[in-house]
């Protein structure tokens, strides 16, 4: 016991640091499974709905892959396993792996756990922390899940086996976590070990579910769909959650034992002892900085647009019986045409996702002035506009590249299913690329913060998260069009189906380069550090 | 002609007064000790003279030009050494050297060499890996290997061990010989001893004193703690002696006391006729001069 010694007090500890993060995320997910099981209780109300609903899914591949098989068609209970349980298996084991190396890993790579380990902590007691952590939030997650789809009416039996189908995956997933934070060296590998884990157990679910089935068996999201919620449970399947994680568990611990505190078993690799000819300016740097972001955004949106594009031409099927769907699908996509308004609607999403990218691009920027990272460059010839423009450069020219390569890869997906590739592609990419001008005022808000007020750029998140509610929910609470034009996204033509016009994206160009210059006088006074 | 002239520099920061009428004169071609404790103001000052932070007011000269307004000129011509050095975790220390060379307009890839293999800096590690001591090297030898006219450093030994700290002292003494002109920042007094021609002495913003070392006779005397056999009568106006305490019973007593170097033999003979039991000689510490020196008539 004397190497767990300290554990309770590390995870008072961390919990106090988690006091805002973990319960905002357990609220996002029970709201999402308590709304999901409401609104089809009212979409599908008819075993009629219900049924044809279920068979539009069965005979659409992309969506069997997605989401996965519908177990029991004719209750609502069938149908929000369907929707979530796999996605939901997924996103909790995500969440896992980011409290059990944030509370690993990334404290060893910080030395805060050197200043620990001098304590009287155990050898286990980090890891522990960092599990028991994790746990307790899956455990709390599960159990406001249960409660969540028992108040909209659910069967119990079933509600249980669907909330312990997560908590298996989160359990599985803190194991994981736990062996890749003694393999890598940092965080940011440890998490992406484990996330590329993930993404592994996803696929082979997708496969599974599309095409032979034991693929299904393989993987841990897998299991929490055969745990068959509001499906005739098979409680037996929990077991084989436990087992793996239990195994897993005790590789990591084994490892502990192995290896000294702040070193991994991957070491970090040398650098070249001199720099290579190209970085000689602040732009090659900030790319130098910023093409790892830039490359994870890029996969995000090409599988995303894949999945749109692939699922857009059996838009028609899947909701021909559902007006309420319908309804909000062409309320937000602004068109008759249900597959015209849905992919507009995607590329919608591509562009705020587009400007959450330039958003976080352009605030790198305060990030290396206050790391005192701008200082030293900051003292050579480079002056601070040359800088700032500099990640100014990377934020706009990457957001040009994530809304292409999300219209090429929707355009694509979805010309191949329709048999239409030259004239599906340049309409998709184009209502993709039409977002850019609202993206770019998103960015240029980021900027103004930065230049004028940098001790509030954060809030630049804030109108982000404007500008996605009001494009999520704005439609179907049905608000004034003043209320709705606040955001960018609003003004933009909604391509395809729209009829096109170039004036509001003109307009919303020379705002974004207006509040952008208002940043860079900013800039140009204040102080710096 | 000065490198560096300035005269009743105020910056504040909200209510803190950083800088409070700050004056400092450094001449081209010496290295210029920059004391004073933490939290003193020599940061603040350095990055007004770097453009960084804007003077609220007086008038700071650097190179002959304006250090807010002609940075692309003035910053050619000279290099800067932060005192906590941060590098960009993904680069190897020696991308950093280069980056930062290149982006000063050039780079004595002869002299990187030497400096790298007289601090014993591995070029390969990657900034997250570096020790704090190490990141600071990074930062000098991207300085030092530098030709420019002026170097600014911010107390650029205070991760170094020892011996590392003695190869630093080497490499400023290197630069002075090539007529270059150090700002040197510090709150240890034996390092700016041993390394500056003259110091300006700074408290809370403002220069308490500032002239060749020589001069400040202060500086170089030496603290004494003595246990004797006898009370000793008539010592505290002894030539040479400054802030005598006397503690302890009359038959052993404890004497502390400063001493200036010229008549420190004088004393020491003193003090052995009273019969010493113990005795610790040190030079005072900048605390210590602070507290004697420089404190504030405060009511």
């Amino acid at each position: 016991m004397t190497q767990l010694l300290g554990t309770n007090a590390l995870v008072q500890l961390g919990l106090r640091r988690d006091r805002i993060m973990i319960p905002v995320w357990l609220y996002a997910l029970t709201a999402v499974v308590a709304s999901t099981g409401y609104s089809y209780g009212q979409l599908y109300d008819t075993p009629a709905a219900r049924l044809d609903f279920a068979s539009a899914v069965a005979t659409n591949g992309s969506t069997l892959a997605f989401y996965g098989h519908v177990y029991h068609a004719d209750s609502i209970g069938g149908l929000t396993a369907w929707r979530l349980s796999g996605i939901g298996a997924a996103i909790t084991a995500a969440l896992t792996v980011l409290l059990v190396v944030r509370h690993t890993r990334a404290d060893e790579e910080a030395g805060r756990l050197e200043l620990i380990g001098a304590g009287v902590v155990g050898r286990y007691a980090p890891l522990t922390t960092g599990v028991l952590i994790a746990l307790a939030a899956d455990a709390a997650l599960a159990g406001l899940v249960l409660i969540a789809q028992v108040a909209v009416g659910l069967p119990f039996a079933g509600a249980v086996a669907f909330s312990l189908g997560w908590f298996g995956a989160g359990l599985v997933f803190a194991a994981v976590a736990a062996v890749t934070a003694q393999i890598a060296e940092t965080s940011r590998v440890a998490n992406g070990l484990a996330f590329g884990v993930l993404g592994l157990a996803y696929l082979l679910r997708a496969i599974g579910d599309a095409g032979p089935s034991w693929a299904s068996w393989l993987s841990p999201i897998g299991w929490s769909q055969q745990l068959r919620p509001y499906a005739g449970e098979r409680w037996w399947v929990f077991a084989l959650f436990v087992a793996l994680a239990a195994v897993i568990g005790t590789v990591a611990y084994a490892l502990v034992e192995r290896r000294d505190i702040g070193a991994g078993l991957l070491p970090t690799r040398p650098g070249p002892a001199t720099a290579a000819p190209t970085l000689r300016s602040p732009l090659a740097l900030a790319w130098r900085l910023q093409r790892g972001l830039l490359a994870g955004w890029a996969v995000a949106l090409l599988v995303y647009g894949a999945v749109i594009g692939g699922i857009a031409d059996g838009i028609n099927a899947l909701v021909q019986d559902s007006k309420g769907t319908r309804d909000i699908i062409t309320d937000m996509g602004g068109t008759k045409s249900l597959i015209d308004a849905f992919l507009a609607t995607a590329a919608g999403l591509l562009g705020l996702a587009a400007a959450v990218y330039a958003v976080q691009a352009v605030l790198r920027l305060r990030t290396e002035e206050t790391q005192q990272r701008a200082e030293p460059l900051l003292a050579t010839r480079v002056g601070r506009i040359r800088w700032a423009l500099s990640h100014v450069t990377i934020a706009v020219a990457g957001s040009v590249v994530l809304l292409a390569l999300g219209g090429l890869s929707a355009g694509l997906a979805h010309g191949l299913r329709s048999d239409d590739v030259g004239h599906q592609l340049p309409r998709v990419l184009g209502g993709a690329l039409a977002q850019l001008p609202a993206t770019w005022v998103i960015a240029a808000v980021a900027l103004a913060l930065f230049g004028l007020r940098p001790r509030a750029v954060l809030a630049s998140w804030g109108v982000v998260g404007a500008c996605l509610l009001l494009w999520l929910l704005g439609p179907s609470v049905h608000l004034t069009q003043r209320a709705m034009d606040i955001s960018p996204f609003t003004h933009i033509p909604k391509l395809p189906g729209s009829a096109f016009s170039t004036t509001p994206l003109a307009v919303l160009t020379v705002i974004a380069a207006v509040v952008a210059g208002a940043g860079l006088a900013g800039l140009r006074r204040r102080d710096i550090g | 002609m000065s490198a560096i002239e300035i005269r009743n520099l105020v910056k504040t920061f909200g209510r803190t007064r950083a800088l409070d009428g700050l004056d400092l004169s450094v001449e081209t071609g010496e290295v210029h000790g920059f004391l004073g404790p933490n939290g003193a103001g020599k940061s603040t000052t350095l990055r007004v003279l770097l453009g960084l932070l804007r003077a609220d007011s007086g008038a700071a000269r650097l190179l002959g030009g304006d250090p807010w307004r002609d940075i692309a000129t003035l910053h050619r011509r000279l290099a800067y050494v932060p005192g906590d050095v941060t590098l960009w975790p993904n680069l190897s220390g020696g991308e950093v050297i280069d980056l930062l060379g290149r982006l000063r307009g050039g780079l004595n890839e002869r002299r990187r060499a030497e400096l790298l293999e007289r601090f014993e800096l591995d070029p390969t590690k990657k900034g997250r890996a570096y020790s704090k001591g190490n990141r600071q090297k990074v930062a000098l030898v991207a300085a030092l290997a530098s030709d420019v006219e002026l170097l600014i450093l911010d107390e650029p030994t205070s991760g170094l061990d020892p011996l590392m700290e003695e190869v630093f002292r080497e490499c400023i003494s290197d630069e002075r010989a090539r007529g270059r002109t150090v700002l040197l920042s510090s709150h240890i007094l034996s390092e700016v001893e041993a390394l500056c021609d003259r110091v300006s002495i700074i408290r809370d913003g403002r220069t308490v004193e500032t002239g060749a070392l020589s001069e400040l006779r202060h500086l170089s005397r030496t603290s004494i703690t003595a246990e004797l056999d006898a009370a000793p009568n008539g010592l505290g106006g002894h030539a040479g002696v400054h802030d005598l305490h006397v503690d302890g019973a009359a038959d052993g007593p404890t004497v502390r006391l400063d001493v200036d170097p010229a008549h420190l033999g004088d004393v020491l003979s003193e003090l052995t006729k009273l019969g010493v039991r113990s005795l610790v000689s040190r030079p005072p510490t900048l605390e210590e001069l602070f507290l004697r020196h420089y404190e504030p008539t405060r009511s």
